[in-house]
């Protein structure tokens, strides 16, 4: 039976308010049957820390992906993942994690690439829910693990990009979601975050830059869509029946915008590059673009 | 559960990492995060003349979440014994586990040991399973940085 959608007005003007719940929503709907409440955070203990009652953890490097191939899990390992879960094809499943929700909107576009009906974000994520002093708990969820979660063929084409797309798609709406400084070249990776350095700084010829951030407020929600708007639409000048691809550094941010765009705007086809900067500015034969300006399609 | 294991030069680890990675190789992943999680509550507080100076810590740029550590010697040279001061948030436990690590196994210990540390030590404790390779690198961040305050002000 699914769970009903969060009929809150501060969601209606999305394009797709049943991808978000808010934390009224969620408070209210806790313990409902068929519905699992995931999180999926940067720090890996955090979840240990205390949680949403009921919340299982997700954690993208241990879980979402493989171990051997520079990838995401198969078929097979995420039906597994989601029988441990307790989730099943029908479930409803509502995402939240640190840092305005990146890791969770980056769970989320994996459940996604397995066609995952429903699964929403929590608006604001963990910092929202804390800050307005709901109950967080240590004890660990009894999970009752299901069977039987399909093995589905993952289907990457129509949300998430190759290198090989990016290259041909140069030229086209392209929005690179880091910082400036790693736009522009000044640096390789984002401030405090070096660990995953390239050798080159830069952008991808013809990105356009939004850090990611714009999307959000201050308290980890999402921005109203006006203002949404104002930044993709009338800023940049997309075109939401247009093709989009969105990249950072690894895939994390840029799943936050790509959240935006599908969902809160939305667009009609967009993808993430998950190889990003980490691939791309270190990838032979490949080129790039330094300094604020977009740059030119490459003439070879 | 597999023995905790020797670095890749054969040589065993560091006396004072070796009772820890016996600690985490003793237990199953699970119990692993749960004693990271204990490191991490038990990471000491910056003393007050630290706490009003942040400015006087460094920054630990390969960390995820910020991270400032300090370091103290009392004498010069290999026999100065070495104090080490962490300051992070407790919304990055991780990272706050990692710095507990440090400080049980290298506060207190003469310059020496602590600069002669290998630096594979932190692959060693068997939380790259649990915590992820990418993740451990912020401890790696914070040895490296660790050993060269503590030979500039040794006098190394």
């Amino acid at each position: 039976m699914p769970v009903p959608h969060d009929p809150s007005p501060a969601l209606q003007d999305y394009a797709h308010p049943e991808k978000l719940v808010t934390t009224d929503w969620l408070a209210e709907h806790l313990g409902e049957p068929g519905l699992v409440v995931v999180e999926s955070d940067e720090d890996v203990l955090l979840y240990e820390t205390g949680h949403i009652p009921g919340a299982i953890k997700v954690d993208w490097h241990l879980d979402l992906n493989d171990p051997v191939t520079r990838d995401y899990v198969d078929g097979e390992g995420f039906a597994q993942l989601m029988d441990a879960s307790g989730i099943t094809r029908d479930t409803t499943v509502v995402v939240y994690g640190d840092k305005s929700n990146w890791w969770a909107a980056y769970a989320l576009w994996v459940f996604e690439l397995f066609g995952h009906a429903d699964v929403r974000l929590l608006d604001g994520g963990r910092a929202a829910w804390e800050a307005e002093g709901r109950p967080m708990t240590t004890d660990a969820p009894e999970v009752a693990a299901t069977s039987g979660y399909p093995v589905i063929e993952r289907d990457d084409a129509p949300i998430r990009a190759f290198r090989e797309d990016v290259q041909a798609f140069l030229g086209g709406q392209l929005v690179d979601v880091r910082s400036p400084q790693e736009y522009s070249g000044e640096r390789t990776h984002m401030p405090d975050y070096p660990q995953e350095g390239t050798i080159r700084g830069g952008h991808i010829p013809t990105a356009r830059s939004v850090p990611w951030a714009r999307a959000a407020q201050e308290d980890g929600r999402f921005k109203p869509r006006a203002e949404l708007e104002a930044i993709y639409l009338d800023e940049l000048g997309f075109d939401a029946a247009a093709p989009v691809i969105a990249y950072c550094r690894i895939g994390e941010r840029s799943s936050h915008t790509w959240f935006v765009l599908r969902y809160l705007l939305g667009f009609e086809n967009v993808r993430n590059y998950d190889g990003s900067w980490t691939e791309w500015g270190n990838a032979v034969r490949t080129p790039i673009a330094i300094g604020t300006e977009p740059g030119e399609v490459p003439t070879r | 559960m597999s023995p905790a294991p020797t670095n890749p030069a054969g040589d065993a680890l560091p006396e004072a990492f070796a009772e820890i990675a016996d600690d985490f190789h003793a237990l199953g992943p699970k119990d692993r995060l749960q004693l990271l999680l204990e490191f991490s509550r038990s990471l000491p507080e910056l003393p007050e003349r630290y706490a009003e100076h942040p400015e006087l810590l460094e920054p630990v740029p390969e960390c995820q979440s910020p991270i400032f550590l300090l370091t103290e010697v009392e004498g010069t040279g290999r026999e100065a014994t070495a104090h080490l001061f962490f300051s992070a948030p407790p919304e990055a436990p991780t990272t706050r586990g990692f710095a507990a690590i440090l400080a049980e196994a290298l506060d207190g210990r003469t310059v020496g040991e602590v600069v002669d540390t290998p630096d594979a030590v932190t692959t060693q404790l068997g939380l790259a399973e649990v915590v992820s390779p990418l993740r451990l690198n912020g401890m790696a961040g914070m040895l490296a940085r660790i050993k060269r305050q503590l030979s500039e002000k040794a006098g190394l």
